[in-house]
């Protein structure tokens, strides 16, 4: 018998862990998750921010923390998925800085800004596309491919508009970018937010083609096998982060009332750094939605609190630095102190 | 501009209504160290200095310009910034700090409409906005303090030039990137300068080294090559004119070929201490956060309000007066040569 056993138990990582998973009670595989670690850290740090940080328990801080991150927290939905592929998109912040671009540049032209906004939303969508291209027909891998694209796009749009930015946008359009709901202190760019959020949380948890994205992280040629469409599910994903990024794109484009070829430069890392804060593994399989938008909100929260604290944005980029790495680290360290419990509990079996 | 309006629209009667609410609390409990604060600034000496970017030699001069006024005038100063110089994050940055009522905003703009909204939250809230170094959209701020305007910069480095060659003969200009908007007003203000008072000056050639080390080391040579007469260089860019004194201190041309323009003493120190330049000019950035943190304070203390004519008294520097658009002029740009070179550092 354990000379059955032990093969199967050591050939996959993976099946030993959904083992494990299953073998909890309910209450606890829901609770006691990385997602509800990342949601129970966030309300630690906003209630001791709120105690301990003069200004931070104003409502308006809320407000300017969801102003701020809402270009993340929408790159963010589909980058979970890409990355829960086990594939990533570096190239999202080039791609919002492309459709801001365009959007400004087409509108200045003298086209109705609907319909600057619309094509500027296709440049995103074709972008998304060319990456998906690349790495599911071609076959390349997405680091190297977006690292390309991130420097294509970011060409384009500092090429298109120079040193020069593009400011006069109608006061309606500008407004409705920082306006808040009811006159209150919810942003109302919340509402398109939490609709496409939750979109997003069906589209990966509740279908059928949300099964197949784990499947893919777990192991893609498994997938493939058991009928899991593994060209046309990264085409999708890829194309949706394209359009995505341009949407908030043109959102960034608003709130600043300044269409230039340097926006969020940089943004992509702040994008993935949350992501990963989220509980989402890295080398796919693993992760869910909840625990990103926490993530985002954690990484948000904090920054905030350091910055009304009065700290440096060295120390603001300290912290999250420290904070990720300890977020990616964990589930390696746990897997160690998991691994040096084993002997002892299988020693045991056994012997009973 | 009608952004402006409306958003003012809105804001005056709340304005009003806190206003009126805060007098009403005073009268009735005698105490006024309420939440009212935020309904002015007044008498909140307290400034927060917000350059394009921390870490940078010349924001950090700046900064010391501004802790010295506020030393001297009994004030807080404070310094916040980003690490790196994007519009995005100097707008969380100045939503802090109208979140923390501090009395005036110094803000050197990363972009002239991008921060503006969230200026325009600022000074609603009662947070007085001066620009430095670069300024926004007029109508987002109270004030700006500007360094020094174009004819001042194109004037002296002609007046210089013509001093280190005898104000005749043939001489080339290094400059940035050739839409480079600041250097390009300053170079059409050069040559009317040149055409009008040193007949005897010949310029040869504009060349553009793209604020780029090496590209302009290279344009400096080829100019060397190409005009054999050339009896000097100016470079109105900090970059230029190190790489070219950098050529010239090593070449057969040094103390032949003068070199003058915009730079900074520290990057120009050696090339000043062994005879390659003579001198040279940049305004005094201290000077420059000096007078951004006493013109704050004439705002907090209602001395000025920013309209054109008002005057207030900046310490050391002296009297100034408030400029047409709310600017207010450091003055002539600060000559640097051997003899005060070793007082800065920046």
């Amino acid at each position: 018998m354990t000379s059955l056993l032990h093969p199967s138990e050591k050939s996959s990582a993976a099946t030993e862990r959904s083992y494990a998973d299953h073998a909890r009670p309910l209450w606890q595989r829901i609770l006691i998750t990385r997602e509800s670690a990342v949601v129970v850290a966030l309300v630690a740090v906003i209630l001791y921010a709120s105690a301990t940080v003069p200004f931070f328990d104003r409502p308006i801080t809320m407000t300017y923390l969801l102003l701020d991150v809402t270009p993340i927290l929408l790159i963010a939905l589909p980058m979970t998925l890409i990355i829960i592929t086990g594939e990533i998109d570096l190239s999202v912040a080039s791609t919002l800085a492309l459709a801001s671009v365009l959007f400004g540049v087409l509108y200045d032209a003298g086209m109705p800004i609907t319909v600057a906004a619309l094509l500027a939303l296709l440049a995103g969508l074709v972008a998304g596309c060319l990456n998906g291209f690349l790495v599911t027909v071609v076959g390349l891998p997405s680091l190297a491919v977006t690292i390309g694209t991130l420097a294509l796009f970011r060409g384009i749009a500092v090429g298109l508009l120079g040193t020069t930015a593009i400011t006069d946008f109608p006061d309606a359009w500008t407004d409705w970018a920082s306006d808040r709901i009811g006159g209150g202190d919810v942003p109302q760019v919340m509402i398109p937010f939490v609709v496409l959020a939750i979109a997003f949380i069906v589209l990966l948890h509740f279908t059928p083609f949300g099964r197949g994205i784990y499947a893919i992280g777990q192991n893609e040629t498994a997938a493939r096998f058991s009928g899991v469409k593994v060209v046309r599910t990264k085409m999708i994903l890829f194309a949706l982060a394209g359009l995505v990024s341009a949407a908030a794109g043109i959102y960034y484009t608003l709130r600043y009332g300044s269409s230039r070829g340097d926006n969020a430069n940089g943004l992509e890392l702040q994008v993935i750094a949350a992501v990963l804060l989220g509980g989402v593994s890295i080398f796919g399989g693993r992760g869910a939605l909840p625990g990103v938008i926490a993530g985002v909100l954690l990484i948000g929260v904090i920054a905030s609190a350091l910055r009304l604290a009065d700290y440096t944005a060295d120390v603001i980029n300290i912290v999250t630095g420290l904070l990720l790495v300890a977020s990616v680290a964990s589930p390696a360290l746990l897997a160690w102190i998991g691994r040096r419990r084993r002997p002892r509990s299988a020693a045991t079996t056994p012997g009973d | 501009m009608s952004l402006t309006f409306t958003r003012r629209g809105r804001v005056v009667p709340l304005a009003a209504a806190a206003l009126s609410l805060s007098l009403a609390v005073s009268a009735c409990g005698g105490d006024d160290s309420g939440d009212g604060g935020d309904g002015g600034g007044d008498g909140n000496l307290s400034v927060t200095f917000l350059p394009k970017n921390l870490g940078n030699p010349y924001f950090d001069a700046s900064s010391t310009g501004g802790e010295t006024a506020m030393d001297e005038l009994g004030g807080e100063f404070k310094e916040v910034g980003p690490a790196e110089a994007t519009p995005d994050s100097q707008v969380s940055f100045i939503n802090t700090l109208t979140q923390q009522g501090v009395g005036a905003i110094a803000v050197s703009a990363n972009d002239p409409e991008a921060i503006c909204d969230a200026l325009d939250e600022a000074r609603d809230a009662g947070t007085y906005v001066v620009t430095f170094d670069s300024d926004t959209n007029p109508e987002c701020r109270d004030v700006f303090v500007s360094q020094a305007d174009a004819e001042g910069i194109a004037t002296k480095q002609v007046e210089l030039i013509a001093e280190q060659i005898g104000d005749e003969g043939q001489i080339a200009i290094l400059s940035a990137s050739a839409n480079a908007t600041n250097q390009n007003a300053w170079i059409e203000l050069m040559e009317e300068d040149l055409a009008a008072n040193h007949p005897n000056i010949e310029l040869v050639e504009v060349a553009y080294g793209d604020d780029d080390d090496q590209t302009s080391f290279d344009k400096t040579a080829a100019l060397l090559q190409t005009y054999p007469q050339l009896k000097g260089i100016v470079s109105p860019t900090t970059v230029g004119i190190a790489a070219a004194a950098r050529y010239l201190s090593t070449s057969q041309y040094k103390g032949k070929v003068a070199l003058t323009g915009l730079g900074t003493p520290d990057q120009m120190r050696e090339y000043i201490k062994d005879g390659t330049v003579e001198s040279f000019a940049l305004w005094n950035p201290e000077e420059l956060g000096y007078l951004t943190a006493y013109t704050s304070a004439a705002l907090i203390n209602g001395d000025i309000t920013g309209e054109e004519g008002d005057t207030f008294e900046a310490g050391d520097l002296g009297d100034y007066e408030v400029g047409a658009d709310g600017v207010v002029l450091l003055g002539d740009p600060t000559v640097f040569n051997a003899d005060n070179i070793d007082d800065f550092n920046f």
